[in-house]
């Protein structure tokens, strides 16, 4: 038997249980966000940094419903578009109490949200050189990710598809070669549309998946974010066990010998 | 009485009208601002939150004050 419980991934020298990382944006409301990432079963949640409403000083807190002493937050730059700006954020996250474990995501595009992959390669070298461990977005180019790599980066998060477009894996080839040539966590991040997509990111030798919308924004998220949670397990045993080799033709599954 | 002079400065992109002699702490105190939760910037640049009711505040300060909130 495959012993899942021995099976950690390991992100900048932390363990975690989990392979499932979820978004914490897009739900209807905090405590519907609180229960999804509880059955989901993740251990790390991305959040973004933004102002405190002072206006309305009752607003209830992120904090108050995702205790960050039990569920790891991954301090997220979504939003920004230049390297200014989310250094700008992962050096303010840092502040809210010493956050290290960071998500680079600088986009390029506002209508494709495809990354900026200059000015992320430009952020990665700064935030590693301050000490930052960074889990970077990125495009699914094999060359672009071994840039990140020998730059610092602490994982390297390639999209599916466009982010929150349900697209599921596009280019599965190129997630094959950067497996193939990283040691570092790889983690699918961006465009699952349902369970099954994060079964095939997992069967491709990810390390991991991030889903946000998939959950946040499915019909009902609670069973969603279960079937997620299923799912990644799935894909990583699958994984872990070896898959036949593909032929072209049949192959009975019962002995030919001793037909009547 | 002297009266107090006031001065105005911008929280969170909003104007607020404060006394002089405030400093940081006073300001985010009235605002009930959840230390450990939040990070300070003034004017571009952030501020150790152990020292904050030694920093004075003077005319036309930016102050940030960010926090987390859900995001993907």
């Amino acid at each position: 038997m495959v012993n899942l419980k021995k099976d950690s991934l390991i992100i900048a020298n932390k363990k975690f249980n989990s392979r499932l990382i979820v978004g914490t944006g897009k739900y209807k409301s905090m405590s519907e966000c609180a229960k999804a990432i509880k059955l989901s079963g993740a251990e790390i949640v991305t959040v973004a940094v933004r102002r405190v409403n002072i206006s309305d000083k009752n607003k209830p807190l992120l904090m108050d419903y995702i205790d960050p002493k039990k569920i790891t937050y991954l301090p997220n730059t979504a939003g920004c578009f230049n390297s200014k700006e989310a250094l700008r954020t992962l050096r303010l996250a840092r502040e809210i109490g010493g956050w290290k474990l960071v998500k680079l995501e600088v986009l390029g595009d506002k209508k494709n949200l495809f990354p900026d992959m200059i000015e992320t390669l430009k952020s990665t070298e700064v935030l590693a050189k301050e000490g930052f461990k960074v889990m970077v977005y990125c495009n699914d180019d094999p060359l672009m990710a071994k840039r990140l790599e020998n730059s610092g980066a602490d994982a390297i998060m390639p999209l599916a598809a466009p982010i929150g477009s349900g697209l599921g894996i596009q280019n599965k080839i190129n997630i094959q070669i950067i497996r193939n040539q990283t040691k570092l966590p790889l983690i699918i991040d961006a465009g699952l549309g349902q369970a099954s997509d994060a079964t095939i990111a997992m069967e491709l030798g990810c390390d991991g998946v991030l889903v946000n919308t998939a959950i946040a924004k499915a019909k009902k998220p609670f069973e969603m974010a279960l079937a997620f949670k299923n799912a990644v397990i799935a894909g990583r045993q699958s994984y872990k066990s070896g898959r036949i080799d593909k032929i072209l033709m049949g192959n009975p599954s019962s002995p030919s010998k001793g037909i009547i | 009485m002297k009266k107090i002079k006031k001065i105005k400065i911008k929280i969170n992109g909003k104007i607020k009208s404060i006394n002089q002699d405030s400093n940081l702490s006073l300001v985010l105190k009235n605002l009930k601002i959840p230390l450990n939760k939040v990070a300070i910037e003034l004017n571009e640049e952030i501020i150790d939150k152990k020292k904050i009711s030694k920093i004075k505040l003077n005319k036309n300060d930016k102050i940030e004050i960010v926090h987390f909130i859900g995001g993907g």
